[in-house]
C-alpha cells in the first residue's frame, strides 16, 4: 500500500486530505510544518508527498529543495498545494522540480486523479 | 615793452601755443591716448564760463553795483549741484544719441524736429552774437589801453572805415585759428579733443593772470589786505558799495540773477558744449562738480579789492571795466599788463572758440543741412562729396558767425558796458531752459508746445532787452524807452505792464519766463505728440534708466548695403567701417537685412555728425518701416524691468520645480510603495480567503461523494464547514473594518465610558475561551472609574482580541494573563500581559502589519497554536487611533512574555472634577 505523506499547517485542510488518501486506499502521514515533513520523509519513507507552500518555519519550497537535492528523494512524486493564486508561485515550484501544483480551493476528485497518476506512472 | 610788435608778437604767440596743444591733443586722440580723459581737464574746460567779461567786467561791475557780480558764478555753482541727476541725465543723452549740440538736444528731445531744432539754432545766433561781440570789444579795448596809456584809449578806437578797425582784423585771425583747430576733422566727428585741451590751458592761463594782477593790487599798491580795507574804511560811499542792499533790484534782483545765471549755465551754447557734447565719461561730473566752483571763487578772490583800489586812485585808474588792467599800468610795471592783455586774451579767445564751434555746428546741422536734404537730388547725385561739405558748411558759418559778432560790435556794441551785452545774452540763452529741463522731466511735453514757448519767450526778450539795446544806440527814438511804444505806457520795455522798480534782467526774466514756460505747458497740455515725439520723451525722461541703452528703436527694414552706401556718402568710409565693424557680414555690398542694432547704430553715426533731425530724414530714406512708437518703447523699457523680475522669479520657480520633482519622486516612490503593499495585501486577503474555502469546499465534496460514512464523521465533517465559514465572514468582516480605517470611514460612536467597566465586560465574554484553554486570566483595575471617551462595541472588539491574542501565545502549559488598568498623567493606559515567550523588540512594531503572523519559533512551544488572520492589531490599533488613542507592543513587566499596552486620554468630564 502506497505511503503518502500530507504536510499543512491547516489542521481542517489536513483532515480532510488525509481522509481523501485513505479513502482512495492509501497510507497517510501528516505534518504541519517543514520540519516536521523533512523528519516524516526520513522515518515513513512516503511514495508522495502533498505539500503546502505557505509553512511556518521551513516553506514548502524549502523543503522541496532540499529533498530534490537528496539522491534518494530527487524522484519523489511532489505535489504542490498553495492557496497563492500566482503564476510565478507556480512556476518557480515547477522550476525547484515539482511534479504537480494544485491550487487551493481544489477539487478534490482532481487531487486524487492526480495522486494516483503519479503513483502509478512511478511504481511502473 | 608796450609797443605794437611785442604785443602782437606776444598774442600770436600765445595763439600758436594755443593751437599747438589742440594740435597735439587731437594727434593724442586719434593714437587713442586721450588728453580729456582727466576730470581735471574737464573741469578746467568748463570754466571757459569765465569770459573777458569776467576778467574785465566783473571788476566793473563791483565798482558799480558791489557784490552783486558774485551771482553770477553762484548760479552755475547750483547748477553743478545738479550734477548727480540732471547734468548725468543730460550727458548720458547726449552719447547715446550723439548729440553735437544744445539745437540738436532739444530738437531731439522733440520728436527730431527740424524746424524746432532751426528755431533753436537761430534763436541761439541772434543771443550769442553780441556776446561774441562782447570779447571782440574786449579784446581790442585791453590793447588800445595798453598802447595808448596813459592816454585815452577812444583814440585808436575811433575809426572810419572797418580795415582801420583792429576788431576787423582780430575777428578775422580767430575765424582763421578756429577754422584751423576746429574743423580739422573729414569725418566731422563733433568731439574736438585738441579745443577742449586748448580751452582747459586757456582757463589756467586767465586765473594765473588775475590772480597776478589781484596780489599785485593788494601786495604791491597797498600793503596787503589790510591796509586796502583800512583805507576803503575812509570813505563812507565805497564800503556802502560792498554791502548788500547795493545790488540792483534788492532781493527781487538777488533771486532773478540767481536764476538767471543758473539757467544761462546749462543753456549757453558754449557751455552746453564742454559740458555735455565734449564729455568723454560721465563720472568726471563728479569732480567737475566742486573743482569747477572752486575754480570760480579763485578768480573772484580779487575781483573787491581790485575794485575798491581803482576806485581808491580816483580819475587816473580810469573806467572800472578796465582797472585790472590800468592798475598795474598806473603802477609803471612793465611786463605785467603786458600778462593781463594775454590773460583776457585768453578768456576772450576761449569763450568765442567754443561758441563759435558750436554755433556753426548748429548752422550746419540745423539750418543749412535739412535745406541740403530737402534738395532730394542733391544726396543722391554727389555721391562721396558731402562730408567734404559738411566740413566747408561748418567753415563758412565760423567766418560768418564771427563777421556778425564784429558787426555788432561795429554797430551797437559800444553803447553797452561788458557786464550789460553778457546778462542780455544770459537771459536770450536762459529761454532754451524750458523746452530743455522740463523736456527733460515732463513726457507730455510737446514739439509744439516746445516751439511756441520758445517763440514767446524770444519775442519778450527781444522787446524787453534787446529792443531797448536799439533805443539806446540810436536805431530806434529814446522815447520807447521813457513813454512806451506809441506812448502806450503800460508796454513800456523796462516796465511791462507797470511793473517797476526791478532790476532790468529780472524783470525780463520774469515776463519771458512766464510766456515760455505758461505757452510751453499751455499747449502741451492740449496737443497730442506724434509716435516719434512720444518715443523721444520717453527716451529722454527716462534716460537713467538701467536698462535703456541695450534697447533697439527702428523696426524697419534696409540692406547693409544700402545702409552702408549712405554712411559712405555723409561720413566717408573711416567712419563707416567703425560702425559696420560689428556687423555679422563685413561685405558692404551685401544683400543681407541690416540688423536694427545697426540701423541704430548708424543713425547714431549720422546724428553724430548731422544732427538727430536730419540723420533721421537719412535713415528714413533707405529704411522701409518705422521707428516705434511710444507703446512698444514703454513696452519694451517694461518688458525689459519684466524680464529681470521674470528671471528672477523663473528661478525662484524652477528651483521651487526641483523641490516639487523631488517631491514627485518621494509620492511615486511612495505610490509604488503603495501600489506594492496593495498587491501583496490583495495577494494576502486572497490567500486568506482561499484557506477556509479550501477545507468547506474539500469537505463539502467529500459529503457529496462518499456515500458510505459513520455519522459521527459526518456531523463532524458539517462543524468543520460551518466552523470555516464563520471564519471565512469573520476575515470578510474584518477586511471591511481594515478598509473603512483605512479610508477614514469607520463610524464610531463616541461617549464618555467607564474602560474599567468595559474591561470588566470584555472579560466576563471571553472568560469561557480562556477557561477551555485552561487560561488563568488576572484582572487589576487600579483606575475605577476610568472615563474616557470612546466606541463601547469597538473597544471591547479591541480588548477581546488583546486577551485573545493573549491567550494564543501565552506558555503552553501553564498559560498566564494579566489585565491592567491604570492612570498614567493625563492617560488611562490598558495592558495586557502573558507569560509566553514575548515579542522581540524589532517585531514589536511589524506585529501591527496587516497579516503579518508572529514568527513561530520550531520549537514545540508554539506549535500548533490557533493562528488569526494577522488583522486583529492592525484593526485594533486603527480604532484607538481613531479614538485618540495608542496603542503598542512592549516587554511584559510581571509576567515576563508580550505586553500590549491601549493609552486612551482622560475624557474632559473627569479633568473638572
Amino acid at each position: 500500500m502506497a505511503n503518502v505523506l500530507v504536510v499543512d499547517d491547516e489542521p481542517n485542510i489536513v483532515l480532510s486530505l488525509e481522509f481523501l488518501m485513505e479513502q482512495a486506499g492509501f497510507q497517510v502521514t501528516t505534518a504541519e510544518d517543514g520540519e516536521q515533513a523533512l523528519e516524516s520523509v526520513k522515518n515513513a519513507q512516503p511514495d508522495l508527498i502533498l505539500l503546502d507552500i505557505s509553512l511556518p518555519g521551513i516553506s514548502g519550497f524549502d523543503v522541496l529543495e532540499q529533498l530534490r537535492g537528496q539522491p534518494d528523494t530527487a524522484s519523489l512524486p511532489i505535489i504542490m498545494l498553495t492557496a497563492h493564486g500566482r503564476e510565478v508561485e507556480r512556476e518557480k515550484g515547477m522550476a525547484l522540480g515539482a511534479d504537480d501544483y494544485i491550487t487551493k480551493p481544489f477539487s478534490t476528485q482532481t487531487l486524487v486523479e492526480k495522486v494516483k497518476a503519479l503513483l502509478n506512472g512511478a511504481s511502473s | 615793452m608796450r609797443t605794437d610788435p611785442i604785443i602782437l608778437t606776444a598774442a600770436f604767440g600765445y595763439l600758436a601755443l594755443l593751437f599747438l596743444v589742440a594740435a597735439w591733443g587731437d594727434r593724442r586722440a586719434e593714437a587713442g591716448r586721450t588728453v580729456i580723459g582727466s576730470p581735471t581737464v574737464y573741469a578746467l574746460s568748463i570754466a571757459v564760463y569765465c569770459t573777458a567779461w569776467t576778467f574785465y567786467g566783473s571788476v566793473g561791475r563791483a565798482a558799480e553795483h558791489g557784490p552783486s557780480f558774485l551771482l553770477i558764478y553762484l548760479g552755475p555753482t547750483l547748477a553743478m549741484l545738479t550734477a548727480p541727476f540732471l547734468l548725468r541725465k543730460m550727458v548720458r543723452i547726449a552719447a547715446r544719441e550723439r548729440i553735437t549740440s544744445i539745437a540738436d538736444f532739444i530738437s531731439a528731445r522733440y520728436g527730431k524736429s527740424t524746424g524746432l531744432g532751426a528755431l533753436v539754432a537761430l534763436m541761439a545766433l541772434i543771443t550769442i552774437t553780441p556776446y561774441i561781440a562782447l570779447q571782440l570789444k574786449a579784446i581790442t579795448v585791453s590793447h588800445a589801453i595798453l598802447i595808448n596809456y596813459p592816454d585815452s584809449a577812444d583814440t585808436t578806437l575811433t575809426n572810419e572805415s572797418f580795415w582801420m578797425d583792429k576788431s576787423f582784423w582780430v575777428a578775422l585771425v580767430l575765424a582763421v585759428f578756429i577754422i584751423l583747430f576746429g574743423t580739422r576733422h573729414l569725418d566731422a566727428s563733433e568731439r574736438h579733443e585738441g579745443m577742449v585741451a586748448a580751452i582747459a590751458l586757456e582757463s589756467l592761463v586767465k586765473l594765473a593772470a588775475f590772480l597776478a594782477v589781484g596780489l599785485f593790487v593788494v601786495f604791491g599798491l597797498f600793503a596787503g589786505p589790510g591796509d586796502l580795507f583800512r583805507q576803503v574804511a575812509l570813505t563812507p560811499e565805497l564800503s556802502d558799495l560792498m554791502s548788500l542792499e547795493s545790488v540792483p533790484g534788492g532781493v527781487t534782483g538777488w533771486v532773478g540773477m540767481l536764476v538767471l545765471a543758473f539757467l544761462a549755465f546749462i543753456t549757453l551754447p558754449r557751455q552746453f558744449q564742454v559740458l555735455v557734447v565734449e564729455n568723454v565719461d560721465e563720472r568726471h561730473l563728479k569732480r567737475a562738480s566742486w573743482l569747477f566752483p572752486l575754480y570760480m571763487l579763485l578768480i573772484n578772490l580779487f575781483v573787491i579789492p581790485i575794485a575798491l583800489a581803482g576806485l581808491l586812485l580816483g580819475e587816473a585808474a580810469g573806467n572800472p571795466d578796465s582797472f585790472v588792467l590800468t592798475l598795474p599800468l598806473l603802477a609803471g610795471t612793465e611786463a605785467l599788463p603786458v600778462f593781463v592783455f594775454i590773460g583776457g586774451l585768453s578768456a576772450a579767445t576761449g569763450m568765442v572758440i567754443v561758441e563759435t564751434i558750436a554755433l556753426s555746428t548748429m548752422v550746419s546741422n540745423q539750418l543749412v543741412m535739412p535745406l541740403l536734404l530737402r534738395l532730394k537730388h542733391l544726396h543722391v547725385s554727389y555721391q562721396g562729396r558731402l562730408a567734404g561739405w559738411l566740413l566747408g558748411i561748418r567753415r563758412i558759418s565760423i567766418l560768418l558767425i564771427l563777421l556778425l559778432g564784429y558787426l555788432y560790435h561795429a554797430l551797437i556794441g559800444d553803447s553797452y558796458s561788458l557786464v550789460t551785452i553778457g546778462l542780455v545774452s544770459f537771459a536770450g540763452a536762459a529761454q532754451l531752459a524750458p523746452a530743455l529741463l522740463l523736456g527733460l522731466y515732463w513726457r507730455g511735453a510737446t514739439r509744439q508746445g516746445a516751439t511756441l514757448g520758445l517763440i514767446a519767450g524770444f519775442a519778450v526778450w527781444g522787446y524787453t532787452l534787446l529792443l531797448p539795446g536799439f533805443a539806446q544806440s540810436g536805431w530806434l527814438s529814446a522815447t520807447l524807452l521813457s513813454d512806451g511804444p506809441w506812448g502806450i505806457g503800460w508796454l513800456t520795455p523796462y516796465a511791462l505792464f507797470g511793473l517797476n522798480g526791478w532790476d532790468i534782467y529780472t524783470h525780463s526774466l520774469l515776463w519771458s519766463m512766464l510766456a515760455n514756460v505758461g505757452l510751453l505747458v499751455g499747449v502741451s497740455l492740449f496737443t497730442r505728440p506724434t509716435p516719434l515725439e512720444q518715443t523721444q520723451a520717453a527716451l529722454f525722461t527716462q534716460a537713467l534708466h538701467p536698462n535703456l541703452q541695450t534697447t533697439s528703436l527702428w523696426r524697419g527694414q534696409t540692406t547693409q548695403g544700402e545702409l552702408s552706401e549712405l554712411l559712405k556718402r555723409y561720413l566717408g568710409a573711416a567712419a563707416t567701417k567703425r560702425v559696420f565693424a560689428n556687423a555679422p557680414h563685413h561685405d558692404d555690398a551685401t544683400d543681407e537685412p541690416a540688423s536694427t542694432e545697426l540701423i541704430t547704430r548708424a543713425e547714431q553715426a549720422l546724428a553724430g555728425s548731422l544732427g538727430s533731425a536730419s540723420a533721421r530724414v537719412l535713415i528714413n530714406s533707405v529704411v522701409r518701416g518705422e521707428a516705434l512708437d511710444l507703446e512698444s518703447i514703454l513696452s519694451i523699457l517694461d518688458t525689459t524691468s519684466q524680464t529681470l523680475e521674470y528671471n528672477r522669479e523663473l528661478e525662484q520657480k524652477s528651483q521651487e520645480l526641483a523641490r516639487i520633482g523631488e517631491e514627485l519622486r518621494a509620492a511615486n516612490e511612495r505610490l509604488r510603495e503603495l501600489d506594492r503593499l496593495k498587491d501583496e495585501f490583495v495577494a494576502m486577503v486572497s490567500h486568506e480567503l482561499r484557506t477556509p474555502l479550501t477545507s468547506i469546499r474539500a469537505f463539502a465534496e467529500i459529503l457529496r461523494d462518499g456515500n458510505e460514512m459513520p455519522d459521527e464523521k459526518r456531523q463532524h465533517f458539517l462543524g468543520v464547514i460551518v466552523h470555516e465559514s464563520q471564519r471565512l465572514s469573520r476575515l470578510i468582516e474584518e477586511i471591511l473594518d481594515l478598509a473603512r480605517l483605512e479610508s477614514g470611514r469607520l463610524t464610531l460612536n463616541p461617549e464618555t465610558l467607564d474602560l474599567a467597566e468595559l474591561a470588566r465586560h470584555s472579560v466576563d465574554a471571553i472568560s469561557r475561551l480562556q477557561e477551555n484553554r485552561g487560561v488563568a486570566l488576572e484582572v487589576t483595575l487600579d483606575a475605577e472609574p476610568a472615563m474616557i471617551v470612546g466606541d463601547s462595541d469597538r473597544l471591547e472588539q479591541v480588548i477581546i482580541n488583546l486577551l485573545d491574542n493573549a491567550g494564543k501565545f501565552a506558555d503552553r502549559d501553564n498559560p498566564q494573563v494579566l489585565l491592567r488598568l491604570y492612570k498614567h498623567k493625563k492617560h488611562f493606559r490598558l495592558s495586557v500581559e502573558d507569560n509566553g515567550p514575548g515579542i522581540s523588540a524589532e517585531e514589536r512594531e511589524r506585529v501591527f502589519e496587516k497579516f503579518h503572523q508572529i514568527e513561530q519559533s520550531s520549537d514545540s512551544a508554539t506549535r500548533g497554536r490557533p493562528k488569526g488572520s494577522g488583522l486583529g492589531l492592525p484593526i485594533s490599533r486603527g480604532i484607538v487611533a481613531h479614538l485618540g488613542g495608542r496603542l503598542w507592543a512592549d516587554e511584559g513587566t510581571t509576567l515576563g512574555g508580550a505586553c500590549l499596552i491601549m493609552e486612551l486620554p482622560n475624557a474632559p468630564e473627569t479633568e473638572r472634577d
